[in-house]
């Protein structure tokens, strides 16, 4: 057994798991996190994803120990109290989800791929850059779409953000 | 239609738990004292079982209990059951062989599960099942169904001689090969439907509570359909009797069929349960998945098709040869029979056709309905056959369809159906422009010039939704009746709440449903909730699968709509002393039509049940119940169209464009019908392109994970250009036909239609990958 400790969603957590314990379990049986599933063994699906120190990780790649210390954001932590992330607002608005399991991954990745491309995103990169992540419901096309809208909402906002600041 | 009525794009009302992290899995629940179970499966595809030792397992650190196939035969429960009874055409009952829930004597295929551990963690469990020692005598096995039919092939059921299951027909063997024999040409084909893995991104789990206080059980499972898990599993397999069994399907993570089948492992949690008295958690990994998750598809089938010297088709013969797997899985018998020979007239005008199909054990996955469930492979058939005989008869592939096409309604086929109505031609017109067809050959001609080969195919489907009235169906073999139930419960300040026997696993029923709810009383749509997936809320219901929540889901919701606005106007007319002929609701309001009497909808409701003052006679309450059975299958249609592009350096085929016209109906919710489509053409290309579950000749799966098995990822899509030209369904109130599954139906045909254009072959085996495109290319060459 090992201790392990972390900020989820801005709050301190520790407690001690099996070594072998992947950090998507512990997120789910330790805490309670559910919205953060687990689709494959083999790392391929990326319904597991969540943000470690700011980067987008398969929580099943890595073990809890060697999260520990880690800060840590998941599905459960990216809407800002009652408001939606503009990730998750464009994946409603333009029906980017059917049964929802592949969902919390494909956002935690979008919000990621549109962090690392402030220049904005075309077709060709968004689908390039969903390449670890399956989804079996929506052939992608409403996706694409809800991370393009979400990637324009952002850099607008952003603009207006340097405006005011200005 | 208003913003949240009928025909209005609203947005889903389920999406915020699923987009915050509260959807709510079969794996996310816990109870108190849970325990984790891991099934021990046979490695082999078919051995003897000679002995299996517990011992040592049991001892492990955690583990609290190890049960076998033994036991639990010895407590009663059942075996597995096939649902729909096919008779061959000699008319002896198809031939089944036992499915025990953990296997007893012989496993028969690789997956096969043998024993349950249950343990404090998953991980104990997983440690303690790799403990428990099982010895096997090998056996020969056989994965082809064309190779076990052979004499001699090994055998899979003793009941069943050299594993051939049933061998049956439907239509006219003697006018067909009359049709034959006089034809100007025949067009003959061998067609192969690859076997697929249906791959729901949720894995099946099921969680299993005996309540010792209660002599209660509840289920929590990955189910499409509830309430027949329920009836299945109290009626045949004996868990429990129906009032003490609850079954509950909460959020499921998607379904395509894979999902409708009542399977071991949630019989054996439940029996589990009870036998170590703690309840028990079960979560399929991928590989388990791919091992013991129902496959689809897997035909072989012979083709001949007959013309005149018009190009006018005059008879159609087809023999197929069906895989079924190791065991009869719940629906797997009609797959290859009623749900697909019956689409063998497409959306022509055919006036012989023959289908035999041989139903084959083999020692593989069971095979049951994935998305289309027979009508894919009947779509395939044929689609491939028009493409191919047009080449031959020097036609244009739309000429030949158009020529084809039926064009007055009600058709009554050759095949058992009748259609209702369509309109092909305009399918076909709308998918050419969308494509720009004619612009085609200018695109091939530039695609040259950079050395890349294009093709254009298409594919005009019909399908058959809403499988029914249950009657035909009860006379055709089916073991159940297929209408749907609804309870539309108005509270008394007027809020609604819609109880639905269909289920929601992605289909987005939460906001669909409600809009007819507002359509119709004009109250705000967050005022409606749809409550459905749990057998002790829902009184009955036959669940979601082969498109059927629309056609026979929601109109069973009408009927129940005009029963409560019935009372509604008969209580508001008592009230606003008026004649209940002149009573109207709209916008929330119920209104007495030309004056300015009105009640707003919530006093309506309060005053059912204060009921102070009600019409003589009546019952408190505004809560009514209806059963729909409807009167026939529904039949959307329609004309997808594919343009790829091939480097013939790599074999890699890329889709330029993919275009679906199709005819759906009266539509309710575009965005969700759209996102249907989207949904299925990637399945449908995926299968075309990429996927296909292979065994080797001993019965391994090679393909067990997402690392061997292809599935369609965003970069091997386009975006879809998708449009609609709607027909009325006449069938049903609302005019709807179903929308699930015609993209994995209409899509693989247009694919390899496109393909073996560009490549300038007769045919091409699915999945078409790289590999297979270029040794084809090379093949040619040489």
């Amino acid at each position: 057994m090992s201790d392990v400790s972390l900020t989820v969603n801005g709050k301190r957590v520790s407690g001690s798991a099996e070594d072998r314990t992947l950090l998507v379990h512990f997120l789910r049986e330790h805490l309670g996190l559910t919205g953060t599933h687990v689709g494959c063994d083999t790392s391929q699906c990326g319904a597991c994803v969540v943000h470690v120190d700011g980067r987008a990780v398969k929580s099943c790649t890595m073990l809890a120990v060697q999260a520990s210390g880690s800060t840590i954001v998941t599905i459960e932590g990216l809407a800002d109290g009652a408001e939606l992330h503009p990730v998750q607002a464009a994946f409603k608005e333009h029906h980017g989800l059917q049964c929802g399991f592949c969902t919390p991954g494909m956002i935690m990745t979008a919000t990621d791929m549109i962090a690392r491309h402030p220049e904005g995103l075309d077709e060709a990169t968004v689908r390039a850059e969903l390449e670890g992540n399956i989804c079996r419901c929506t052939g992608y096309h409403n996706i694409v779409k809800a991370i393009l809208a979400a990637s324009e909402t952002m850099a607008k906002g952003a603009k207006g953000k340097a405006k005011q600041a200005a | 239609m208003g913003i949240e009525g009928v025909g209005a794009r609203v947005a889903r009302k389920e999406d915020k738990r699923f987009i915050t992290g509260g959807g709510r899995y079969v794996d996310d629940m816990v109870v108190p004292g849970m325990k984790h179970a891991v099934f021990v499966r046979s490695p082999h595809a078919h051995a003897q079982i000679k002995k299996i030792d517990v011992k040592k397992a049991q001892a492990m650190p955690g583990v609290v209990g190890v049960l076998t196939g033994k036991e639990l035969k010895a407590d009663g429960i059942g075996n597995l059951i096939c649902g729909w009874m096919i008779h061959s055409k000699d008319g002896t009952p198809m031939k089944m062989g036992a499915w025990s829930p953990l296997a007893v004597d012989k496993v028969r295929y690789v997956g096969d599960a043998v024993v349950i551990v249950v343990a404090d963690t998953k991980g104990q469990a997983r440690d303690a099942a790799e403990a428990v020692e099982i010895t096997y005598k090998e056996l020969k096995a056989v994965v082809e169904a064309t190779k076990a039919i052979q004499p001699g092939a090994p055998q899979v059921h003793a009941e069943a001689e050299n594993n051939l299951i049933f061998d049956w027909e439907l239509g006219d063997g003697k006018a067909t090969d009359a049709a034959i024999k006089s034809a100007a040409h025949v067009t003959r084909m061998k067609i192969v439907n690859n076997r697929l893995v249906p791959n729901a991104m949720e894995p099946r789990a099921a969680l299993g509570h005996y309540d010792k206080a209660e002599d209660h059980y509840t289920c929590w499972t990955t189910s499409q359909n509830p309430h027949v898990a329920r009836l299945v599993m109290s009626a045949f397999y004996n868990v429990a009797p129906e009032n003490k069994l609850r079954v509950i399907a909460p959020d499921v993570g998607g379904g395509f069929g894979s999902k409708i089948y009542i399977y071991p492992e949630e019989i054996v949690c439940l029996w589990a349960s009870k036998k170590t008295g703690v309840p028990v958690k079960w979560v399929a990994d991928r590989t388990e998945s791919f091992l013991a998750d129902a496959h689809g598809r897997d035909h072989v089938s012979t083709v001949e098709m007959a013309f005149d010297k018009d190009n006018r088709i005059t008879g159609l013969k087809v023999d197929t040869i069906a895989n079924i797997g190791a065991y009869m899985s719940l629906f797997s018998s009609c797959v290859p029979t009623y749900l697909y020979a019956t689409l063998l007239s497409g959306q022509y005008n055919i006036p012989a056709i023959h289908a035999n199909v041989r139903a084959v054990y083999t020692n593989t996955a069971p095979v049951d309905a994935y998305r289309g469930a027979g009508r894919p492979e009947a779509t395939y058939v044929l689609e491939r056959m028009m493409e191919t005989a047009a080449r031959e008869l020097g036609v244009s592939p739309a000429e030949l369809r158009r020529r084809n096409f039926i064009t007055s309604f009600p058709h009554q086929t050759p095949v058992i159906m009748a259609y209702d109505a369509g309109d092909y031609n305009a399918s076909l017109d709308a998918a050419m422009k969308a494509a720009d067809y004619a612009g085609f050959t200018r695109r091939k001609a530039d695609a040259a010039k950079r050395g890349k080969l294009r093709g254009i195919g298409m594919s005009c489907y019909i399908e058959a939704c809403g499988l029914a009235p249950s009657s035909a169906v009860g006379s055709l073999g089916a073991g159940v009746g297929l209408w749907e139930s609804a309870e539309v419960r108005v509270n008394a300040v007027g809020t609604i709440e819609v109880l639905t026997g269909s289920h929601s696993h992605g289909q987005g029923h939460e906001t669909t449903f409600a809009q007819l709810v507002t359509q119709r009383f004009g109250v705000p749509i967050d005022s409606v909730s749809i409550v459905h997936g749990d057998t002790d809320k829902v009184q009955m219901g036959m669940g979601t699968y082969g498109s059927r929540s629309g056609a026979v889901g929601m109109s069973a919701i009408v009927k129940a709509l005009d029963k409560v606005e019935a009372k509604a106007k008969k209580i508001a007319a008592h009230l606003l002393e008026a004649d209940e002929g002149d009573i109207v609701i709209e916008n929330g309001e119920v209104k007495v039509a030309g004056t300015d009497k009105s009640l707003p909808w919530f006093q309506v409701a309060l005053a059912s049940y204060t009921a102070h003052n009600l019409p003589a006679g009546m019952e408190p309450g505004l809560k009514e119940t209806a059963f729909y059975d409807p009167s026939n299958f529904t039949f959307p249609a329609g004309c997808y169209i594919c343009e790829v592009e091939i480097d013939p350096e790599t074999g890699l085929t890329e889709i330029i464009q993919f275009v679906a016209a199709d005819d759906f109906g009266n539509i309710i919710n575009p965005m969700i019908v759209e996102g249907q489509v989207h949904g299925g053409i990637a399945q449908g290309v995926g299968q075309a392109l990429l996927e296909g579950a292979h065994y080797d000749a001993s019965g391994q799966l090679l393909t067990a994970s997402y690392m061997d098995y292809t599935m369609p990822r965003a970069g091997d899509l386009p975006s879809f250009k998708v449009s609609t030209s709607n027909t009325p369904c006449p069938g049903n109130p609302l005019g709807v036909k179903g929308c699930g599954e015609a993209g994995a139906i209409g899509s693989p045909p247009a694919v390899i239609n496109a393909i073996t254009d560009a490549l300038g072959v007769v045919d091409i085996p699915m999945p078409a990958s790289p590999a297979t495109v270029w040794a084809t290319i090379r093949a040619t060459k040489h």
